[in-house]
């Protein structure tokens, strides 16, 4: 059943690359999508059930919303950092710890952090992530935390978990 | 017309790369700058289908992107010291 | 359209100018990767959407559409795998630097 969601994906993937519904395209991305599948299978998700529940998607859709508001917002303080002439930065690493369990989760919890100007994953180590910040605004742990993920990570719980 | 000015100044920020290629301190500023110029090429085809009007050139975009993050991941992978296949 | 679309290229073609000033200007490796990589990943994206809407939902624009999450997860990989990287080299923290709480793990 893994194997078939895979599949299905891939195969989708291809029309999307190609626009393009006649019969021998049709058959070039069904052999490409096997051969990926055969190839990578072992390594996909191993909860593949959590591809068929539409409330995910609809979670996906708010938090994009969220995400590209944030991005573009963060993204003109970083402008304003870099264009001033005194340069008003303050950088450090700081240790932030996370409640999500499963790997996949963490994952997009780091790209996302990642991905928001102004601060970027180094290290995952289990529960804990340690982000370099550019301007670490205060020294106490419970603030920061919900300064950089607090954001996002209820979204994400409810998307992955 | 404002198209070829948008890619005079996206040639003028490959520049601006290569100056951090050329001028950085330590390794690792080499390498922010190579994904940085990699990033950029991507831009670049994007305006050069506009200005030609060659549709291939988003597959090479495409192309592009992941061929450059293939060589960050391998460049950071050097700078780390391990082998290739861990 | 056609005005719109070279609206969202401005957009994008500032935001890359923006992320190389910071390459040329900031003074360590992470700043400079922090302001480099996400403001000019954002610029191109903005500058892909910009070939959307010019094109419409054709084959240039569908694959301009695909190319955004492309280069999203493949950008911050790579600023990962980078920092990480740069650090376990040894590449100090600026002088600006306020807290380091990486350097007590484990290595």
């Amino acid at each position: 059943m893994k194997y078939i969601t895979l599949f299905i994906i891939l195969f989708l993937l291809w029309l999307l690359l190609t626009l393009n519904l006649e019969g021998p395209n049709l058959i070039v991305g069904a052999v490409a999508a096997l051969i990926t599948m055969l190839v990578f299978g072992k390594h996909f998700l191993r909860d593949w059930y959590k591809f068929f529940q539409p409330r995910r998607y609809f979670w996906i859709i708010i938090y994009l919303g969220i995400f590209i508001w944030e991005c573009i917002k963060a993204n003109f303080d970083v402008a304003y950092r870099v264009l001033s002439p005194k340069m008003p930065i303050k950088p450090g690493i700081v240790r932030v710890k996370s409640t999500l369990k499963t790997d996949i989760a963490k994952t997009f919890l780091a790209n996302s952090i990642t991905m928001t100007p102004g601060t970027i994953t180094v290290d995952v180590v289990d529960d804990d992530f340690f982000i370099h910040w550019i301007y670490v605004s205060s020294s106490d742990p419970d603030v920061y935390t919900q300064k950089v993920m607090g954001r996002f990570e209820k979204y994400i719980k409810r998307i992955f978990e | 017309m404002i198209i070829d000015i948008m890619l005079y100044i996206l040639i003028a920020m490959s520049f601006f790369c290569f100056i951090r290629i050329l001028f950085g301190p330590s390794m690792a500023d080499r390498m922010v700058a190579i994904d940085i110029f990699g990033i950029l090429v991507v831009g670049v085809c994007g305006i050069l289908v506009v200005k030609t009007g060659r549709m291939f050139l988003i597959d090479i975009a495409i192309a592009w992107i992941i061929l450059s993050f293939i060589a960050t991941i391998t460049l950071a992978k050097y700078l780390v010291g391990k082998k290739l296949d861990e | 359209m056609n005005s719109i679309s070279n609206i969202f290229f401005i957009i994008g073609i500032a935001f890359d100018l923006f992320g190389c000033i910071g390459l040329l200007r900031l003074p360590d490796v992470y700043n400079r990767l922090q302001s480099a990589t996400k403001s000019v990943t954002l610029g191109t994206c903005s500058i892909l959407l910009g070939l959307l809407l010019r094109y419409g939902f054709t084959a240039v624009g569908v694959k301009a559409l695909l190319a955004i999450p492309l280069l999203f997860f493949s950008a911050t990989v790579a600023a990962h795998a980078l920092i990480r990287g740069s650090y376990k080299f040894g590449i100090k923290l600026s002088d600006k630097t306020v807290v380091d709480d990486y350097k007590d793990v484990k290595k």
